[in-house]
């Protein structure tokens, strides 16, 4: 156990713990935001939108996340694109956990009464006004706990990056274990780091959850 | 993709007819899968005793079972490799293997070839799930708490892989600023991080390979062997640069108590050294990537 704290070790897992964290909320925050575009997207009146996104959850929902990151790492450079290995990371972590932010997103959409809709378009409400104004703000609130799920699986996806050289956690990991140290004692470590994260996250959304809760 | 494995398939069936010619009917390291063409050197073969006695347990215990456990490398082109389509295992250390394999008694078909990643080498020797463990394993003293050497029967050192027309990188002083790229969390990485180049580590080598192939990165870095064994595999696209930075012994690894089999193993390694079959082996490997062949390295018999 007390590897830990000899030589560089620390500094390596500080490092490939940061990057693991900073890996995570980037992606999150673009899981999130393309997801709930998505989601829209998958409701909304244009065939083509609701044929898009559809199409992008169908895709990345359903591929392994190994071949997603193979899929950008090697497969975008070639034609043309070139990006530092965390955006590539970001890209493919985001797009793959933005098809299920979609999918809960929409099950929070079906929660909401039909009569709020129509509702709102009877006081003449866009479809942009009526989903962000009405239909969202009660939908985000059902899906918080299946959300938590959501954002509690990302981080410790994340770890498949370290394979597509981003130092992170499992790149940490790689190198202790190189390094000859005790299988046991690295994962433990490893384990409490992600541990760490996932709870964060746990409790920031039971936090939100007691917040945002309404009685209906 | 396909084209070139119907030719390796083509010339596979070539060296066997070679092989078969010279009168050699049965011989074990016939299926030569690594085969660069006709003019390749050719596998040695190597002649299995008889009437062996060596006073250790695994090997009894190897005898009753009618087979012998030999853990190794399957992801290594020429040194450690297993096809996947036919099972085949080729490569210097397989070579090796074999070699030792012949002197203990057991024929190529009496071999079970276990592969086993870098980490779970010690564990696996410990527990007895393999006799002995041919695959780039470094003598060091941290291992040998754990387990026994036999060797070393080969000395890699930390080495560049290039494109073959890059005439920029002769050396590691030559990679400031570079891309470079190795395996992640490897200790290659420590040695080349003091002459300051950019590092991109993917979790295989050939991953580093492919990006060297498509110009993404300037090199890829790792022991001499490994890369002797790209370079072999994609011959004449990529070349080793020829100067090793670091020193690595690789050698058997078995059971950490048995005295008998290490003597046994180190007498058959330096039976096949004295006899030219290293050498032939070599050539018909990693020799392939146009590195000469290093000095046979002194056994040490510990």
């Amino acid at each position: 156990m007390g590897f830990l704290f000899e030589q560089d070790n620390f500094a390596l897992f500080r490092d490939g713990f940061l990057q693991t964290i900073e890996l995570s909320a980037l992606s999150a925050l673009l899981a999130l935001l393309l997801g709930t575009l998505l989601a829209a997207f998958r409701v909304s009146p244009v065939p083509v939108l609701r044929a898009f996104g559809t199409a992008w959850v169908t895709l990345f929902r359903n591929t392994p996340l190994t071949l997603l990151f193979f899929a950008v790492t090697f497969g975008l450079p070639p034609l043309g694109v070139h990006f530092s290995h965390l955006v590539f990371a970001v890209l493919a972590l985001g797009g793959y956990t933005a098809s299920f932010v979609c999918e809960v997103i929409r099950s929070g959409i079906n929660t909401v009464p039909l009569g709020q809709a129509e509702a709102a378009r009877s006081l003449g409400m866009t479809f942009g006004q009526t989903l962000t104004l009405v239909v969202l703000p009660q939908a985000a609130r059902t899906v918080l706990a299946p959300m938590s799920s959501v954002f509690i699986a990302l981080p410790r996806n994340s770890a498949i990056a370290g394979a597509f050289s981003v130092g992170e956690l499992y790149s940490a990991q790689q190198t202790f274990s190189e390094r000859g140290y005790s299988i046991f004692a690295i994962f433990f470590w490893v384990a409490c780091a992600y541990l760490l994260i996932s709870a964060t996250v746990a409790t920031f959304f039971r936090f939100l959850e007691s917040r945002l809760a309404v009685v209906r | 993709m396909r084209t070139s494995r119907t030719l390796a398939v083509a010339l596979c069936a070539v060296a066997l007819t070679a092989t078969a010619a010279c009168g050699k009917d049965g011989t074990p390291g016939a299926t030569a899968a690594s085969s660069g063409g006709s003019a390749a050197p050719a596998l040695p073969s190597y002649t299995v005793k008889t009437d062996v006695k060596v006073d250790s347990p695994v090997i009894a215990e190897a005898r009753k079972r009618g087979q012998l456990i030999i853990g190794a490398k399957a992801d290594q082109p020429n040194l450690g490799w297993e096809d996947v389509a036919s099972g085949d295992r080729s490569g210097f250390d397989i070579e090796i293997a074999k070699m030792i394999a012949a002197d203990l008694g057991f024929t190529p078909q009496q071999i079970k070839w276990q592969t086993l990643v870098s980490s779970q080498r010690e564990p696996a020797i410990a527990k007895g799930q393999i006799d002995f463990y041919v695959g780039t394993y470094s003598i060091n003293d941290e291992r040998k708490k754990s387990v026994s050497f036999a060797g070393p029967y080969y000395i890699a050192g930390q080495d560049l892989l290039v494109r073959a027309d890059n005439t920029s990188i002769t050396g590691p002083e030559s990679v400031g600023g570079k891309n470079v790229c190795t395996a992640t969390g490897s200790t290659s990485i420590k040695n080349i991080q003091q002459y300051n180049p950019k590092i991109t580590q993917f979790d295989t080598y050939s991953a580093c390979v492919e990006k060297l192939m498509s110009n993404e990165v300037d090199a890829v870095t790792t022991d001499d062997a490994i890369l002797k064994g790209y370079a072999s595999k994609y011959a004449p696209k990529l070349r080793v640069v020829g100067k090793p930075f670091t020193k690595e012994n690789y050698g058997v690894g078995l059971n950490k108590d048995d005295k008998a089999l290490r003597d046994a193993i180190s007498d058959a390694l330096k039976a096949h050294e004295d006899n030219g079959d290293w050498k032939k082996a070599y050539d018909a490997t990693l020799g392939l990537s146009g590195s000469p062949a290093p000095e046979v390295p002194a056994l040490d018999r510990y």
